[in-house]
């Protein structure tokens, strides 16, 4: 298992070819208070940085981006029922959707933990 | 003061106390305000409704107009040259919420004037201010003197727990009605104490000269029911509390009657009345009182969970090509735990009740015209 980030601050828990994926600690504490998510649906083929979720705060809307392409497995309905889970749990209870990996080529262009740490510095 | 004239943004007096405090910085109309707090959003909300919360308000500008005969009357006389609203008939010690009209019976801003008793005092929006100050010079400077109070800050202390906290430091309050107003010593400072604000709630703001500002906030924060509230809860309490946002929900293309404002046009300006007309654009907008406008801003609740917000185009059906209108407000609103919006329709679809849509991200939501406010105020009269 390995944990990849964006610099568009998402996280992405590689298994196998599912690849799930989240916004991070830093993102949650950047929008504020979530209040309301909108998840991709089921069976959608998501191409990498098309807009694939949105995520809004009291005061903004904010888009998550797909940061590789593939097909959606699952999605977090549990998420977009209590979207407060962002800010209490970004990394854990929060993932946003799974998807199947289209390209494993598109994950050498990611973060790993270190080199995200330094790019939040 | 040259110096700061020349920064980019303008620092209000309570800046440092700001920042000390966690406040996340950001420019607003000219200035750099906090939008939160550490507690953020829906915090600083829900404490002002169910505490206090402290607001600094000092971008917003502060005027005295002073009549040159003397006479508060004649001052009173001279501004309903250019608002819609009987002034005239404010009390001293009272004060009433007006607009400056254009020649089209659109809205330049909305404004506070209050009778001080020799002089009247008006509070008017920050973006709008410089505009509004030349307006006056222009427009009323025979008949007064108009003194820009740049020397003093505003706070605002809204809430239930209001009262209780500012009458530790000025016991004048409490015996104070909504919309009461006039010079008070607060903690021994010479300012003028308003039973007013933009939340709903019940609450004061206080105009305080520049260099005790500080002190005096200092010493209502070190009351623990109160907890400073930044740009970003200030807004979602005025939506619920179904308030325009100048420049937003009401701007120079929409008249009072469109803004659905008719409330504060009292019937001695409207045709009929002992003062009718004599305001840029009262043709127009005493047209609008008889005959309708041809559209309305109305409260909007989406039906879902997604926020629709400012700039969503509204849609009569699900299907239709024609765009009927317009939001201009919107977002979560805290206290009903739901998405809240204003926004205008064709007068015809304004009745509570009506369901419309609204283009988000390619869909349409349904939302429900309601009534505002969305949250019942709490003004104590």
């Amino acid at each position: 298992m390995t944990i990849l980030f964006t610099t568009d601050h998402e996280w992405l828990r590689i298994e196998g070819d599912v690849a799930t994926i989240g916004v991070t600690d830093y993102a949650q504490s950047q929008l504020g208070d979530v209040v309301f998510v909108e998840l991709p649906k089921v069976g959608r083929s998501l191409k990498k940085a098309e807009a694939a979720a949105v995520v809004e705060s009291v005061k903004a809307a904010s888009d998550v981006y797909a940061p590789i392409s593939g097909d959606v497995l699952e999605v977090n309905e549990e998420l977009a029922a209590e979207p407060a889970l962002v800010n209490s749990d970004a990394a854990g209870k929060a993932w946003f959707f799974k998807l199947k990996i289209a390209d494993k080529s598109e994950l050498d262009g990611l973060m790993d933990e270190a080199a995200y740490a330094k790019h939040t510095a | 003061m040259l110096a700061r004239d020349e920064s980019p943004l303008h620092h209000t007096p309570l800046h440092a106390l700001h920042v000390a405090r966690g406040g996340k910085m950001v420019p607003f109309a000219g200035y750099e305000m906090p939008v939160q707090y550490a507690a953020g959003v829906l915090r600083e909300h829900q404490h002002t409704r169910s505490a206090a919360g402290l607001f600094d308000v000092s971008h917003m500008g502060q005027l005295a107009l002073r009549p040159k005969s003397g006479k508060v009357e004649d001052a009173a006389l001279a501004l309903e040259r250019l608002v819609p609203q009987d002034i005239v008939a404010v009390a001293p010690g009272r004060q009433r919420y007006a607009q400056f009209t254009n020649p089209n019976g659109g809205i330049l801003d909305d404004l506070m004037v209050a009778n001080f008793g020799d002089h009247l005092f008006l509070v008017v929006n920050a973006a709008c201010k410089a505009e509004d100050e030349a307006h006056l010079r222009a427009h009323l400077s025979e008949a007064c003197v108009i003194d820009s109070l740049s020397d003093r800050a505003l706070i605002a202390l809204q809430g239930p727990k209001a009262e209780s906290a500012l009458a530790k430091f000025c016991a004048d309050v409490s015996a104070m009605k909504f919309m009461d107003t006039g010079p008070r010593k607060v903690a021994g400072f010479d300012c003028f104490v308003s039973r007013s604000g933009y939340t709903g709630e019940d609450g004061f703001e206080i105009s305080v000269p520049a260099e005790h500002t500080e002190a005096l906030v200092t010493a209502l924060l070190e009351n623990s029911d109160v907890l400073p509230i930044g740009l970003g809860a200030r807004d979602s309490l005025r939506l619920e509390a179904g308030l325009c946002l100048y420049g937003h929900d009401i701007d120079t293309t929409t008249s009072p009657v469109e803004g659905a404002l008719e409330w504060s046009v009292q019937k001695s300006r409207r045709t009929g009345g002992a003062r009718a007309g004599g305001f840029p654009g009262a043709e127009i907008i005493l047209a609008h009182f008889e005959k309708g406008a041809a559209r309305r801003r109305v409260g909007l609740r989406p039906e879902g969970r997604a926020p629709v917000r400012e700039g969503a185009v509204l849609f009569a059906d699900s299907a239709s090509a024609e765009p009927i209108g317009k939001v201009t407000s919107g977002g979560f609103g805290p206290s009903l735990n739901a998405p809240v919006a204003m926004g205008y329709l064709p007068s015809p679809l304004a009745a509570a009740g009506t369901q419309v849509f609204a283009e988000v991200r390619g869909q349409r939501l349904p939302l429900q015209v309601a009534a505002m406010p969305f949250v019942p105020n709490t003004y104590k009269r």
